[in-house]
């Protein structure tokens, strides 16, 4: 196995085992927000702005996978193509 | 190599030494569409009839004022000017690929970055004019000072990540699409871009309203029982 091949498995990896906790995270929140609503729907507002602001905190893991996965693929800095 | 420039900006031109990529291209022209729809939807304010275009203009500035009140907790004439535009350009930058051809400049990880500096600085020189610069510095030892790496850390962690987080959202879309086109034909991909509205939707809010959280938490403005 040479460096590319090696990379190319890697950011797979990175990305598919990276988006496993964001999503059961996500899951939570949204499951939580989703309870709040139904016993409270006037704090819909609230709930919204706050579940989102959430949201993108969890995601961010995620993104930062990608962001690794996606250096890995195009601005590899140890494959001279 | 085509596949490069996705990461990579696109030259277009040279200023002397300075290569103008695309995307500064594409913020030029956004630029002056935003400041040509504010100057054509000025021009002729009326209390007692006001026209359409002079409605849309006055619900778009009434929820970006209800948003920093409910977020911030402070009267939003200040921040107005700086969170406004602030969403309007990532709007329309996130919104701007709908139109054949224009490669957004949000998807880049330059222009999220000059944004992300801004809030950065915003952040710092707004808490310490309204704490003073002692009282600004004494909210990095909250609530004891073994927080004080961690709070200089999570300074630069989270614009880190409000430029990431924008770029990355954005950049992927972008692939995702792509590839989507590359493997299906002709009317596949349509439901993705219609996703990709959502997603600039909600990138554009949830960057606006994470900028308007850092503000108001440097400027101890915000209201921790409504949060």
């Amino acid at each position: 196995m040479n460096v590319e091949m090696i990379s190319v498995l890697s950011a797979g990896i990175a990305v598919g085992l990276g988006a496993i906790g964001p999503g059961i995270g996500e899951g939570i929140a949204v499951a939580g927000a989703m309870g709040a609503l139904a016993r409270q729907p006037e704090a819909v507002g609230t709930i919204t702005r706050t579940l989102f602001v959430g949201l993108a905190m969890i995601e961010t893991m995620a993104i930062y996978c990608l962001v690794i996965a996606l250096l890995l693929l195009f601005a590899n800095p140890y494959v001279h193509a | 190599m085509t596949e490069r420039a996705s990461l990579n900006a696109l030259v277009v031109f040279q200023v002397g030494p300075i290569p103008i990529g695309l995307e500064v291209v594409t913020t030029w022209v956004i630029m002056a569409v935003l400041v040509g729809i504010a100057w054509f939807g000025t021009r002729r304010l009326s209390a007692t009839q006001p026209s359409r275009f002079q409605i849309i203009l006055e619900m778009v500035v009434g929820f970006l004022e209800d948003l920093i009140r409910d977020v911030m907790g402070a009267e939003p004439e200040v921040f107005l000017p700086l969170i406004g535009t602030l969403f309007l350009y990532i709007v329309t930058c996130n919104l701007s690929p709908l139109i054949p051809g224009v490669k957004p400049p949000t998807a880049h990880v330059e222009t999220t970055g000059a944004l992300g500096l801004i809030v950065f600085f915003t952040v710092h020189s707004l808490g310490v004019r309204q704490r003073g610069l002692l009282g600004y510095l004494r909210t990095y030892l909250e609530p004891t000072f073994i927080f004080l790496p961690l709070n200089i850390l999570g300074e630069f962690t989270r614009t880190f990540a409000l430029m990431v987080r924008l770029a990355g959202n954005i950049m992927s879309h972008e692939l995702t699409i792509a590839v989507v086109i590359g493997l299906a034909g002709l009317f596949v991909p349509i439901p993705f871009m219609a996703l990709s509205i959502l997603v600039g939707l909600v990138q554009a809010y949830i960057f606006t309203i994470l900028a308007a959280v850092f503000i108001g938490g440097a400027m101890g403005t915000i209201n921790t029982n409504t949060p």
